[in-house]
Order: C-alpha cells, then structure tokens, then sequence
C-alpha cells in the first residue's frame, strides 16, 4: 500500500531539487542555448536569402545580357539590310547614270559617224569627180588628136559642162 | 554499435545484482525466497543505499550499503543524523526525548519498550506506533541530487560550448541538440505557437529531468537503480509543477471555459463547471500515474525475471532469464523516452490550452 502513497518528505525535496533545477537551468542553459540556436538558424536563413537574392540577380543579369544581345543582333541586321538597300540603290543609280552617259555617247558617235561619212562620201564623189575628169581628160586627149569629129563631141560635152 | 555495448554492460550488472541476490538468497533459505518481499525493496524508497551483501567468517550476513541523512521532525524536535545508525534496523536511535527505529524502511516512534506493536487486521501486520515527519534525504532524492548535477554538468558545459563557438555543434552538443530541437519543434511548437519560448524552459527541465532519472533507473547499480520516476511521490510533484503551470498562466479565455462555459444553456453551465474543475484535477492526475506506473511496472517485470533464476534455482533458467531481461531492458529504455516524451508533451499540451487565445 505504501508504494501509492507519497510521502511528504520526498514530495518536499523532489519539489526543492525541481524547483532548483529548473531555476538554474533556464537561467544558465536552455535561455542561451535556445538564443544560440535561433540566432544560427537565424545566420543561417539570412545566409541562405542572401544566396536565393544573389541568384536571382545573377539571372536577371544574365536575362538582360541576353537582351542586350538580342538587341544588338537585330541592330546588325537592320544595319546590314539598310547596307544591302544602299548598295543596290548606288548601284541602280549607277546604272541609270552609265546608261544616259552611254546613250548620250552612242548619239555623238552616230552624229560623227553620219557626219563622217557625209564627209567620206563628199570626198569620194570629189575624187570619183577628179577621176572622171582625169580619165575624160585622158580620153578626150587622145580622141582630141584624130578627127574633127571630136572636136565636134568635145564642144558638145563642153556645152553639156556649161550647163551643168 | 554503442547501444549494444551499453545493454551488454547492463546485462553483465544485472547478472552481477544476481549474484546479489543469490546471498540474499541463501540467507533467506529457511523461510524461502520471498519474490514480493525481494522485488518491494527494490522499488520503493530506502533510507540508505544497498549495494550488496557478504557473509563473514562467522556466518553472519553484513550488508554493504550507503548511508545516508536522516531528518526527522517530532514534538518539535529536530533531528539529523546519518541512516548507519538504525544498523539496518537492528538498533533505535534516541535523540533526546524521541526514540526512533527503522522497520521496513520506515521510521517510527518506539513505545516505551523501545519497541514496534503490531495488530493483526486480515491477516495483514499493521504497526501502531506513531511516525515522525520525515524529510530525510532517502535513496531516491540522493539520485536526484546526482541526476540534478548530471543534468547541471552537461547542460550547462552544453551552453558554455554554444558561447565559444556558433558554428556546427561538436561533442555533446551535437548529441543533444537534437533533442532540444526535437522538444521545441516537435512537443512545445505545435502546442503553444508563439508561446514557444516562455514555457520551452519548463519543458526542457522536465523532459531531460524524467528522461534522465528514467535512464538512470535502468543502470541496475550505484550510481543508479534508484526507482525514482517510479516514485509516486516524485511523479506527482511533477505533475504538480505541471499543474501550477497550467493554472497560473491560464489565461481569461480558459477560467472562462473552465467555470462559465461560454456557448451552452445557462442550466448546463455549473454543471459542466464541476466537471471542468474536476478535469482540472484529473489531469496532473493522470500524469502522476501514468509515470509511475509505467516505470515502476518495468523495474517490476525486470526484477521478476532476474528472481526466475532463484525462484527455480536452477543454472538452465539463467541464460533464459538474461535474456528475457535483455529484452526488457531494450524496452525500458524506449520507455524511458517514451514516458519523457509523453510527460512534457501531455504538459505541453496543457498548458497550450490554457493559453490559448479566444477564436
């Protein structure tokens, strides 16, 4: 029976040691180990939010490194296709101005060209002329010589002259 | 791999305390060996500390054990002196006008033949002489005063380390961090949210207080064997701190509930005040003799299997007995973590109803 029932004296000092211990131990144990370890846990997160927050800048950096170089990219190629526009324009222009310059130098030389052979042909008839008188001179000479019938002829032909 | 070498060494104490035993034995063969008289002893309480028993050259059984004070309060005396006295019980002790004597490790007041007068009720001895108030430092609370500095060793050595370094725990401090964390998050946490930290103290104590006398109640020798948490009269002081705690920091919302149930027919609310108060009372109630029990219970089952050996004195029954108690010692020290563990989570519990804020 006496094992269910308390006795005072250790109730007395069960309470005394309790009460002791629990005293010193929050005083000097669980208050500053539990700081402690809050204060760690603590280091800890922040280390852990400092990491998350450097991670998501770098992203944005590289994001905007990517953007950047996107951007550069369509830049080049709006500067090539602007290139290309220039070049075909210069080139077009070039070819208009080649082909009024050819025109108008095809037309000098058709101007020389008849104008030459307006000459040519002015020179050709004076030399044919030349030669038909040559040869006539030399014919008539000889004809000139024998009868008076030529004589006749060559009055004739004089008059034709004449008239001419 | 540690936990097998300690219940290895636990169960080669324990086949020591047999051999304890066996002198007892042998003392006891004329009026055989008395398992409940045996088993008692070891359960409750003692005014000194038995280690064993030898017998001289002459025959005589001469026990060896510590003794320790005994403070007596009587008449309005005062009386201090040390348990060796009582020569286990063969001699009284006067101090003045009071003369004492030990009988079954209680003290009470000789009668004028400086003896004990029994009556016989239902066949049970019933002693007659009156006790002295006794506040004695028994076997029990000298275990407590070890257990105490233990704990004051290590938690305190524990929070030195802290202040030296914050970095990752070493040593003991990594062994019992863990636990410390595990009461916080896991037993007061969920029960007293941001209450946490005012009650996590009184937790802590009582957790490592329980799980350490428990542990210690295992080890089957001085230092330990001393049936402390298995004491009703430790566990209720417990219970008790327990219950201060609840009520003194019940807050408006839970005297509410407790005396003027908010909510119910006017009728029902002193009815249901009564059964509340007596919750109130039940609670430390149970506490008290959950703790008991389960301890006590498995010193029991231990001990009764160590006395098999001489109950069939017989060698064959040994190795069945160490092992049988192999188990059970397995089991007590899951127990001892258990009943911790259900002691300050009940606790914690409590006082999370009691602090609880109106919703």
């Amino acid at each position: 029976m006496d094992l269910v029932t308390p006795g005072i004296g250790l109730i007395f000092w069960t309470g005394i040691i309790f009460a002791v211990l629990l005293f010193v131990l929050t005083k000097f144990a669980w208050k500053p180990i539990n700081n402690m370890i809050s204060k760690r846990n603590q280091s800890i997160e922040d280390a852990l939010n400092q990491a998350e927050i450097a991670r998501e800048e770098m992203k944005k950096l590289q994001a905007d490194n990517e953007k950047i170089f996107a951007e550069a990219r369509i830049e080049r190629d709006k500067m090539m296709q602007e290139a290309r526009e220039i070049k075909d324009q210069i080139v077009g222009q070039a070819k208009n101005e080649a082909q009024i310059e050819v025109d108008k130098i095809k037309k000098a030389a058709n101007r020389d060209i008849i104008a030459q052979k307006t000459a040519a042909m002015e020179e050709i008839r004076n030399q044919v002329l030349d030669l038909s008188v040559l040869v006539a001179e030399k014919v008539i000479r000889k004809e000139l010589k024998s009868t008076p019938q030529h004589e006749q002829l060559i009055d004739d032909l004089l008059k034709d002259v004449k008239l001419n | 791999m540690n936990k097998l070498y300690l219940l290895i060494v636990l169960s080669c104490l324990f086949m020591i305390n047999g051999n304890i035993f066996a002198s007892e034995v042998e003392q006891e063969k004329e009026d055989k060996f008395d398992v409940n008289k045996l088993i008692m002893a070891h359960i409750k309480d003692a005014h000194d500390w038995h280690i064993l028993d030898y017998t001289d050259k002459a025959g005589n059984k001469v026990p060896v054990s510590i003794p320790l004070p005994i403070i007596l309060i009587h008449n309005g005396q005062f009386d201090i002196f040390m348990s060796s006295k009582f020569e286990h019980g063969h001699k009284t002790v006067t101090k003045g006008n009071n003369t004492y004597l030990l009988d079954d490790n209680t003290i009470y007041l000789a009668d004028a033949n400086g003896e004990l007068s029994y009556e016989e009720k239902e066949g049970a001895h019933i002693v007659l002489n009156e006790k002295p108030l006794d506040f004695s430092i028994t076997k029990n609370i000298f275990s407590m005063m070890i257990v105490s500095v233990l704990l004051l060793l290590v938690f305190l050595s524990m929070a030195k380390a802290y202040k030296r370094n914050l970095g990752r725990p070493k040593g003991l401090q990594a062994l019992l961090e863990p636990v410390i964390m595990f009461v916080k998050d896991e037993i007061a946490f969920p029960n007293l949210g941001n209450k946490t930290n005012k009650f996590l103290p009184f937790l802590l104590t009582i957790f490592f207080f329980i799980l350490f006398n428990n542990l210690m109640g295992i080890i089957p020798i001085f230092p330990g064997g001393a049936n402390v948490t298995g004491n009703i009269a430790v566990t209720m002081t417990l219970a008790l701190f327990t219950f201060f705690a609840i009520n003194l920091s019940g807050n408006k919302n839970y005297w509410k509930h407790t005396l003027w149930m908010p909510g119910v027919p006017v009728f029902i609310k002193p009815i249901l005040a009564v059964v509340e108060i007596m919750g109130m009372i039940v609670k430390p109630v149970a506490l008290t003799i959950r703790l008991f029990a389960n301890i006590t219970a498995g010193h029991i089952i231990i001990l009764s299997l160590v006395s098999l050996i001489f109950i069939y004195e017989s060698l064959v029954m040994s190795p069945v007995s160490v092992l049988f108690v192999l188990f059970m010692n397995c089991l007590e020290l899951l127990v001892a973590f258990l009943q911790a563990y259900i002691f300050t989570m009940l606790s914690a519990l409590f006082i999370g109803m009691a602090v609880e804020e109106a919703h």
